[in-house]
């Protein structure tokens, strides 16, 4: 059956969006995202208002959205992570209702809840068939996994695929399948490829970031977890990225062969997998080229749905398979609460992504942050926002000593037994603070402009206007 | 035992607070050609509120001061000694007097500020032609000079040769600065590998170093300080010989032999006596369970 429609408006009516639907997008595409703008111009060409988005995660690129807030196109947002002039506009509190913050295990959950309805799921396809077969490994627009676009495919009313590489049928191997899917559009183009994965993956020079993964990385070898059959996952950041330069001679070394690697997946682990540190990668996410390469050659490198990656209501997910998983933080606090929504000014500068998930569901779960960025602390008595509830972390990597959770007695013991530094939270605190002083806290005060909704669905903090 | 150097440029704040967690065994805090002319006083200032503020992890503290007949030498040595770092690394040395000259001042200055005399050490900075030439006489000519570093950019351009990563250039100067430091009964030093993104060029250049004599290495880098620390370590293989050496002389002693072999090989003084190096560099905190 040909579900190529003539044009993107033709498919938006014949799904029959109305005023007060919500529509759904994934963000493999990145800040190269390229059709959400697309779709969203359209749509208020149409003259439909009240919509609610849910987007897996907002860019810098999605900016345009401002203008349909102030257009009464969109007046409400779910997501997992909002960067960008968007998240500046949200905190400045130009959406009426509050954004509903979910991790990324989270947003399946609450589709399969029923908490997070879509009536029409958007979802931008590097290659797709005539008949809705679809691909993330081929086209222009390669993007590698298209793991969180599986859960729209699933659970919306209406699925449209948008493609700029349109294959005969049946395209195969098909990440998403033509059961699920009612509309194919053809678009000049649905990302631009350099803001899609970012090129390669560069390790980070930071030698502070460096020294702090190192001790990460010991962390981890003196965790009891570091043997055959090991699981890991790592943020694609600083400090969080490079444990995996560490960890690799440490495998060696103690000849370990790991498992699985999880998550977003980088070159870094990609290489880890060619080399037989690891049996197999399981990819919610590439991040870069390398990773695409891999996902469409490698078949020991598995796409999988974002629902087998965390969600909590799937009957198991990878996270709880974890072994270790190394975060990042924008601020931590003394009982080990996580921040990863709002800075230092109470601006949203993210949101959990898969960060919960995987603290939730790994055996060890480690934070690695500076001591201070710019000449601020990043432990403080209580973090602006609880994205990550501290009794899932397990302990915080700094460049001058781990803080172990006094939850966690036996891996502060064998952390020191191994003569790693290992000190009280409160004391690695007070260094900190010795070189900058204690900073008078800003707490935003205005109205409520996100929530943040953990992963069983509960609202455990919210976040509030700067003004 | 100081293996690895690590330069701090004295006026980067951010530098400065993290110098002490790269696992450096020493610290040079560089006054001079990390610094523009028009900062001079301004790193003076920040490297001695840091080291009043910072304890640097009890690192050995090594100030690189600017060269003999620059305006800076003066305020250099007035603002730096009396607090008390572990060495002044004069620069541009060229021979024996400028040590003296040196010395006598660190000795002016450590008497008017209530310090025990002789309490800073220089470790003098090797970058031209005449103090290669002069390297026996500059490590001997005070009992503050505690050991030589070889400053190779400088040096290649004194010499006109063409600066190469192998290295050949600066081949003679390596092996008379690790002679005139073992004559003079001090340390040597070797100058740092510049290109901060080449790990296996850094990690042969550093055991060149090694083989050639030398207890150190500088590093420009704090990314270089893991490789030179295990450049001048010793190996396994080499702590197991010592120990099994050990073991044979206390054998032979408990035999009452005169003569002790092992494997085959006659072990005498300077085997001992190397065995004996070997295991006390061992005992270095952090040598185990370190990553490659």
């Amino acid at each position: 059956m040909n579900k190529l429609a003539g044009t993107l408006r033709e498919a938006i009516i014949a799904c029959g969006l109305s005023d007060g639907m919500t529509v759904s997008f994934h963000h493999h595409l990145r800040d190269g995202d390229q059709a959400l703008n697309q779709v969203m111009a359209e749509i208020a060409g149409l003259g439909i208002k009240g919509l609610r988005l849910e987007a897996s995660s907002l860019f810098a690129a999605h900016a345009p959205l401002i203008e349909h807030i102030n257009h009464g196109v969109v007046t409400s947002i779910g997501t997992g992570y909002m960067a960008g002039p968007l998240a500046r506009a949200v905190s400045e509190g130009f959406l009426a209702e509050p954004v509903r913050f979910r991790t990324h295990g989270g947003r399946p959950a609450a589709m399969a809840r029923g908490t997070a309805r879509v009536d029409v799921a958007f979802i931008a396809a590097p290659a797709a068939d005539p008949c809705g077969n679809l691909s993330g490994i081929k086209g222009p627009a390669a993007c590698g996994s298209l793991g969180y676009a599986m859960t729209d495919a699933r659970y919306a009313g209406k699925v449209v695929a948008l493609t700029d590489h349109l294959l005969p049928y049946p395209l195969f191997p098909a990440s998403i399948s033509e059961e699920q899917v009612d509309f194919v559009v053809r678009l000049p183009s649905i990302g631009d490829p350099q803001g899609i994965v970012s090129g390669t993956t560069r390790m980070t020079r930071d030698p502070v970031a460096l020294a702090i993964a190192r001790l990460a990385a010991q962390a981890i070898e003196h965790s009891a977890l570091l043997k055959d059959g090991f699981s890991f996952q790592t943020g694609a950041g600083g400090a969080s990225l490079a444990v995996t330069q560490f960890l690799k001679p440490i495998m060696r070394r103690l000849n370990v062969k790991g498992s699985f690697g999880l998550g977003g997946i980088t070159g870094y682990l990609v290489e880890m997998l060619a080399e037989g540190y690891f049996d197999t990668l399981l990819d919610v996410q590439c991040f870069d080229l390398k990773a695409v390469e891999s996902i469409r050659d490698n078949p020991r490198h598995q796409e999988i749905s974002a629902a087998r990656y965390a969600s909590p209501l799937a009957k198991s997910a990878a996270v709880d398979a974890l072994d270790a998983v190394v975060l990042g933080a924008l601020e931590i606090d003394t009982d080990f609460n996580v921040n990863v929504h709002v800075d230092s000014n109470g601006v949203i500068a993210g949101g959990s992504g898969g960060h919960a998930d995987a603290a939730a569901g790994a055996k060890l779960a480690l934070v690695a942050a500076p001591l201070f960025r710019a000449r601020l602390p990043i432990i403080v008595d209580k973090v602006r926002c609880v994205s990550t509830p501290g009794d899932t972390v397990d302990a915080l990597i700094t460049q001058r000593g781990i803080a172990v959770n006094p939850r966690r007695p036996e891996l502060e013991d064998r952390l020191k037994r191994a003569g790693l530094p290992v000190f009280p939270i409160g004391k690695i605190k007070e260094i900190a603070e010795g070189y900058t002083g204690i900073p008078t806290p800003i707490e935003p005060k205005g109205k409520v402009v996100g929530e943040v909704e953990y992963r069983d669905g509960r609202v455990i903090d919210v976040i509030r206007a700067i003004r | 035992m100081i293996r690895s150097l690590l330069f701090v440029p004295g006026n980067s704040p951010a530098m400065l607070q993290n110098a002490d967690i790269h696992r450096a065994d020493a610290l040079i805090l560089d006054l001079e050609d990390a610094v523009a002319a028009k900062e001079k006083d301004s790193a003076r200032a920040l490297v001695k509120r840091a080291i009043m503020a910072l304890r640097f992890g009890g690192l050995p503290l090594i100030i690189r001061v600017n060269p003999p007949g620059s305006p800076y030498l003066e305020d250099d040595l007035s603002a730096m000694v009396p607090l008390a770092p572990n060495y002044v690394m004069p620069t541009k040395v060229a021979g024996a007097e400028d040590i003296r000259k040196i010395s006598a001042r660190i000795a002016e200055i450590e008497a008017a500020h209530g310090m025990k005399a002789g309490s800073v050490g220089l470790v003098p900075l090797i970058e031209s032609a005449l103090g290669v030439e002069n390297a026996f006489l500059i490590a001997s000519s005070d009992s503050r000079v505690q050991g030589m570093l070889l400053g190779a950019e400088d040096l290649a351009f004194d010499l006109g040769a063409p600066r190469s990563k192998a290295g050949q250039e600066i081949l003679y100067a390596r092996g008379r600065i690790v002679v005139a430091a073992r004559a003079a009964g001090i340390s040597a030093y070797d100058t740092p590998f510049t290109d901060v993104n080449d790990a296996a060029g850094l990690e042969a250049d550093a055991l060149f170093a090694r083989s050639l004599g030398f207890d150190g290495k500088a590093a420009i880098s704090p990314r270089h300080v893991e490789a030179i620390n295990q450049a001048f370590s010793p190996t396994e293989a080499e702590i197991r010989y010592a120990r099994e050496v050990m073991a044979a002389i206390q054998k032979g002693e408990e035999a009452g032999l005169g003569v002790v072999s092992l494997h085959g090989k006659m072990v005498d003084k300077p085997i001992v006596e190397r065995a004996q190096r070997v295991l006390a560099a061992a005992l270095q905190p952090g040598l185990e369970g370190e990553d490659e």
